[in-house]
């Protein structure tokens, strides 16, 4: 039978809701209030896990999230498992299930526990410096470290939760829910600050609501009883709000915080569904009070990671708020006061405690004496020396310490005890403050890290500013509010405070043992196995900067980011080398505070929601004729359209002959459409384009090729004139936005006396492209009105006609070589416009296409496609577009960069046309071009990029961009591919109807 | 993530805005009178500052807007907003 550790009847802890949960397959029972760890405790279970290197046996060390060891595996085998939880963070509820991690087959027989006989040959840096030789067997090594390494599993079925994301603002964001914030927050509310207060527990009060330390008094009441009333009254107080389960993950520049609300983690399987588990706030604070508290150190010494060994003010935490002893023979070490009033805690609830052992001479508090008082054995001036027990502390042996505290002398005295709490101090929780980019200065003294220089409006209160004991904390957050606030008076100033608590510690970073440093093991981080040893033998082999230090030895790298030892890495490694601390620095905090899940951040960005995607008003019909799609920018672009199993190949090559033989359509609705309006707008097309402008009459219609200022090709499209000063300018579908944005950024920097407006109108148009010979047919049939004869309606030219009702635009423009037509509609008419074109062209065998064809059908023609054929480094003359490229015109966007030396230079990379010696064989695109076989190393004169077999031509075609090309029309080049050598001709990049007579057909 | 004050939208997270370099580098009137080392000096040089850097900055998800930020490069503290074409506040 397990033991019963309760003790006495907490009012967190709800006896009458008795929970079961099965912790590595056997059912334990414990109350609601409980978290898994103190659950545990309460069944005598101290062995929770096992060490990351040594595979050394672990218990439960804290009470909060800087838990190093205990950290589990939640809910295995389910969907809803989730490795490398903190047992000490865990609610239970009724069937909750836990297993121990890293170890196999059994937390109480682990074989990878030989790892600790074998440590002497795993010191810092062991894998970088045994896996490096030979370097071939890097594989082989890495099979096996993969295997060995890592702690929980991840889940391997989809999440079943719900994640959500919320933006919050508020005036004042208080962060943490101890003394401090409680106060913090109430009287910013009480100013009329719209207040947040989180808490990452789910009860308020940090550890002031079970401080029931007899000497200290709030307003003549125990600090207890006193902040529950101070709770009771936040629930009238308005403008705050309470967010408790709540942690603050990041906090980032401009008080920018994100933190997880989890809202049924701690709720039964059943509850569970169809809720939000876990909301990510993302919070945007006009002012930050930093109240996170401060974390308690352990001591570092031999053999200090047994099970059984925790921190002073956790055994304290579980005595008080969870009624639970963590052991029936209790010792204390220590090198403060704090261990005295843990100790009292127990004594009061009659539970054991043989000893406290303190580094210090000694201490005349009243807490001390009291402990005196009781009968309890006080070791001053000693320190210990080694633990015994593998799988739990059997006992413990202290001697005593020289004066300088660098030895110990005398007869070793052996103590038995089942659980030691260790009380090292306290660290300010400094992590948020530093994630803000606000800078520690270190306190010489205290020995700790404190808020410095603020980068935001932020102030820290409480213990994590450096304030330790109630009524320094009382007195200095008073002040802080006044000056934050910029309020006179507050709650504070009438509260009267009495205390006994002394600030006197003897700080020793490495406790001495009677063997040398060699043969002992002081765990300073205990989740990654890092000892002093590691530590001082990455400074003997030459690391000085910390940050270097704690990669090399892992010190504080793990998921607790070392929280509770990086102060004595930090010291040990200022003692050995010789340094001031402060001098030293500390590494850098990083976000996440606590681990985060993937389902918060992500929120509810997944599936279908995962990146957003755009449908043309024309996608249904696609989708409904069993399109295939392609992603162009965030559009979905039908790509081909295969019939009977068609491979695309064939599907493509029947839809390119359709459209030149008879009739083809293709929703060009992505194109990018800018309205251009206002009296300038000639002019300002005459300065973004290369070519002239101001002489297109209206209702025409022209092809304009844009520029960067370095004389590259940025973008291109038709744009036509509508009025005298309305133009309609199209881009390509990638190019859209940013083409808008460079325009704006002209208009409004460089010529705002320009009288231009721009209005994007892509979404407002949906357009369809009817080409190929009967296209004027099918388009006659649809307006019969309209007078397409090429004297009224010419290539190149606009009419604005009617489609029944519906007001249409139509442009009679080519990017196929192919009569054709570009009829816009408002985009809710879309899908009627094309049904309308399918069902006249019906009897002309109108085949829709995709983007793959037309792309077939431009490059046949050698028409480019920015971002295709060009890259960025391409000017107008290297696409040999010398003609677009107006003389006359004293400057445009890029002008003068086209005379550059450096563009200017025969030998660039120009576009050519490229023909296979075999008509069959289609080159891929991006294969390098060469003129010599037999060079070494062989010199790329280029690559290909666009290739397809042409069914026009009934022959491969190919675009590539050539150094030198434009002079070598005719010379023979060569592809080299991984099996072959493909024998090419440098030609004409237009392949196809070269004197464009089809325009017109 | 920054809170930038847009001077046509008021205080706005940086995700609904775009950063356009360094600012008052005035697009030359006659580029064609410029040497390649005059007009290179336009097109390529930049300051690159650690410390308090002129940059313009674009409300690109929000009223489109360009505008001119004074900014701490080594901390991200934004020391002032100013309109296109406003006079830069003195140091």
């Amino acid at each position: 039978m397990t033991k019963n550790l309760r003790v006495k009847s907490s009012e967190y802890i709800d006896e009458t809701n008795r929970i079961s949960f099965k912790f590595n397959g056997k059912t334990y029972h414990g109350f609601k209030g409980d978290t898994l760890a103190s659950a545990l405790l309460a069944n005598d279970v101290h062995l929770v896990g096992r060490s990351f290197k040594y595979h050394r046996p672990r218990g439960i060390m804290t009470s909060g999230s800087e838990e190093p060891n205990a950290i589990v595996q939640v809910n295995p085998g389910t969907n809803r498992t989730e490795p490398n939880v903190r047992a000490t963070e865990v609610e239970i509820y009724e069937g909750l299930e836990a297993s121990s991690q890293n170890c196999w087959p059994s937390v109480e027989f682990d074989i990878g526990g030989i790892n600790n006989f074998l440590s002497p040959f795993f010191p810092a840096g062991f894998y970088y410096k045994t896996f490096m030789w030979p370097a071939s067997f890097w594989e082989k090594y890495e099979f096996f470290i993969r295997h060995s390494a890592g702690l929980g599993k991840s889940p391997t079925t989809t999440d079943p939760d719900i994640y959500d994301h919320r933006t919050v603002h508020c005036d004042v964001l208080v962060v943490g829910a101890g003394i401090s914030g409680i106060m913090a927050a109430k009287n910013a509310a009480k100013n009329n600050f719209k207040t947040l207060l989180v808490e990452e527990k789910n009860e308020l009060g940090g550890s002031t609501i079970y401080e029931n330390n007899e000497f200290n008094k709030i307003d003549n009441k125990a600090p207890s009883e006193w902040l529950k009333k101070e709770i009771e009254e936040l629930k009238n107080i308005k403008n705050l709000e309470i967010k408790t389960r709540t942690s603050v993950a990041a906090y980032h520049q401009y008080n920018y915080l994100l933190a997880r609300e989890n809202l049924t983690d701690h709720l039964e399987a059943k509850d569970k569904t169809n809720k939000i588990r876990q909301r990510l706030l993302k919070i945007r604070a006009k002012k930050v009070i930093l109240a996170t508290g401060a974390l308690e150190r352990p001591l570092i010494f031999n053999n200090n990671d047994r099970p059984g060994i925790m921190l002073s003010s956790a055994i304290k935490k579980y005595s008080e708020f969870y009624g639970v002893a963590c052991g029936s023979k209790n010792v204390f070490f220590t090198n403060n006061d704090s261990a005295y009033e843990s100790a009292i805690s127990l004594y009061n609830k009659g539970i054991n405690v043989e000893a406290i052992i303190d580094i210090r001479e000694q201490s005349e508090s009243k807490i001390v004496k009291k402990v005196k008082e009781a009968g309890i054995k006080i070791y001053w001036s000693h320190s210990i020396v080694d633990t015994t027990g593998y799988k739990r502390l059997n006992s413990i042996s202290i001697m005593k310490l020289s004066n300088d505290g660098a030895s110990v002398t005398g007869s070793k005295i052996s103590i038995s005890c089942d659980c030691l709490g260790v009380a090292g101090g306290w660290t300010p929780a400094v992590h948020l403050y530093t994630q803000s980019g606000s800078k520690l200065k270190f306190d010489e003294e205290k020995k700790i890290f404190l808020p410095n220089q603020n980068t935001s409006e932020q102030i820290s209160v409480g213990s994590c500013g450096g304030d330790f004991k109630i009524d320094e904390i009382i007195k200095n957050l008073n002040q802080k509010l006044k000056d934050t606030l910029n309020i006179n008076e507050t709650d504070l100033d009438s509260i009267k405070v009495e205390i006994d608590q002394e600030n006197s510690k003897r700080n020793i970073w490495l406790l001495p043992s009677d063997k040398p440093l060699g043969k002992t093991k002081p765990f300073v981080d205990y989740q990654n196995d890092a000892t002093a040893k590691d530590i001082k033998l990455a400074l003997r082999e030459g690391f000085r900067s910390i940050e270097h230090v704690k990669r090399y030895t892992t010190t504080g790298m793990g998921t607790d980011q070392g929280k509770l030892g990086n102060m004595h890495a930090l010291g040990i490694i200022a003692d050995t080398a010789g340094v001031k601390m402060g001098e030293l620095g500390t590494t850098t905090f990083r976000p996440p505070y606590t681990p985060l899940t993937f389902g918060t951040i992500v929120g509810r960005n997944v599936g279908k929601f995962f990146d957003i995607f755009r449908k043309t008003p024309m996608n249904d019909w696609h989708v409904e004729n069993k399109a295939e799609f392609e992603n162009v920018g965030q559009w979905k672009r039908a790509w081909y359209y295969p019939i009977n199993g068609e491979t695309m190949h064939q599907a493509v090559q029947r839809e390119s002959k359709a459209a030149r033989e008879s009739a083809g359509i293709l929703d060009a609705s992505t194109l990018g459409k800018i309205d251009i309006q206002g009296s300038d707008a000639s002019e300002f097309l005459n300065r973004v384009y290369t070519n002239a402008w101001s002489k297109l009459a209206i209702g025409k219609c022209r092809y304009g090729l844009m520029l960067n200022e370095d004389g590259m090709v940025y973008d291109d499209g038709v744009t036509t004139r509508l009025g005298e000063n309305h133009y309609i300018m199209t881009t390509t579908t990638g190019g859209a936005a940013n083409v808008l944005g460079k325009l704006e950024d002209y208009l409004q920097t460089e010529w705002p006396e320009l009288d231009v407006y721009l209005t994007s109108v892509t979404d407002h148009y949906a357009t369809a492209s009817l080409c190929g010979p009967n296209s004027k047919k099918i388009l006659k049939k649809i307006i019969p009105d309209l007078d397409l004869s090429d004297e009224n309606f010419p290539h190149m030219s606009f009419k604005e006609s009617k489609i029944g009702n519906i007001q249409c635009r139509i442009m009679r423009i080519s990017f196929t070589g192919e009569h054709s037509y570009e009829i816009n509609v408002q985009a809710s008419y879309g899908k009627d416009l094309w049904e309308k074109c399918m069902e006249a062209g019906q009897e002309f065998n109108i085949t829709p296409y995709g983007t793959e064809t037309m792309h077939l059908l431009r490059a046949e023609k050698g028409f480019i496609i920015v971002g295709q054929d060009t890259d960025g480094t391409m000017t107008p003359i290297d696409l040999q577009m010398d003609w677009i490229v107006s003389k006359k015109k004293y400057d445009f966007i890029g002008k003068r960069s086209l005379y550059r030396s450096d563009t200017m230079r025969e030998d660039r990379k120009q576009l050519v046309g490229l023909l296979t010696e075999d008509p069959n064989e289609v080159l891929e695109e991006g294969a390098q071009i060469v003129s010599e076989l037999n060079q070494s190393p062989i010199e790329m004169l280029g690559h290909v990029t666009s290739s397809y077999f042409s069914p026009n031509l009934n022959k491969s075609i190919a675009l590539a961009v050539v150094r030198g090309g434009k002079d070598m029309m005719g010379k023979k080049l060569f592809v080299p591919m991984e099996n072959k050598n493909i024998n090419v001709t440098v030609a004409n990049p237009v392949f196809y109807d070269k004197k464009n007579e089809r325009l017109n057909a | 993530m920054f809170l930038i004050n847009c001077p046509y939208c008021g205080e706005r997270d940086q995700q609904e805005f775009k950063a356009g370099g360094e600012a008052h580098i005035e697009r030359p009137k006659q580029p064609t009178e410029l040497s390649d080392d005059e007009w290179a000096e336009y097109l390529f040089m930049r300051k690159n500052i650690k410390g308090v850097q002129f940059e313009r900055w674009n409300h690109a998800h929000g009223c489109r807007k360009w505008f001119n930020m004074v900014r701490d490069t080594s901390n991200d503290e934004i020391k002032a907003i100013y309109k296109m074409g406003e006079k830069p506040p003195s140091q």
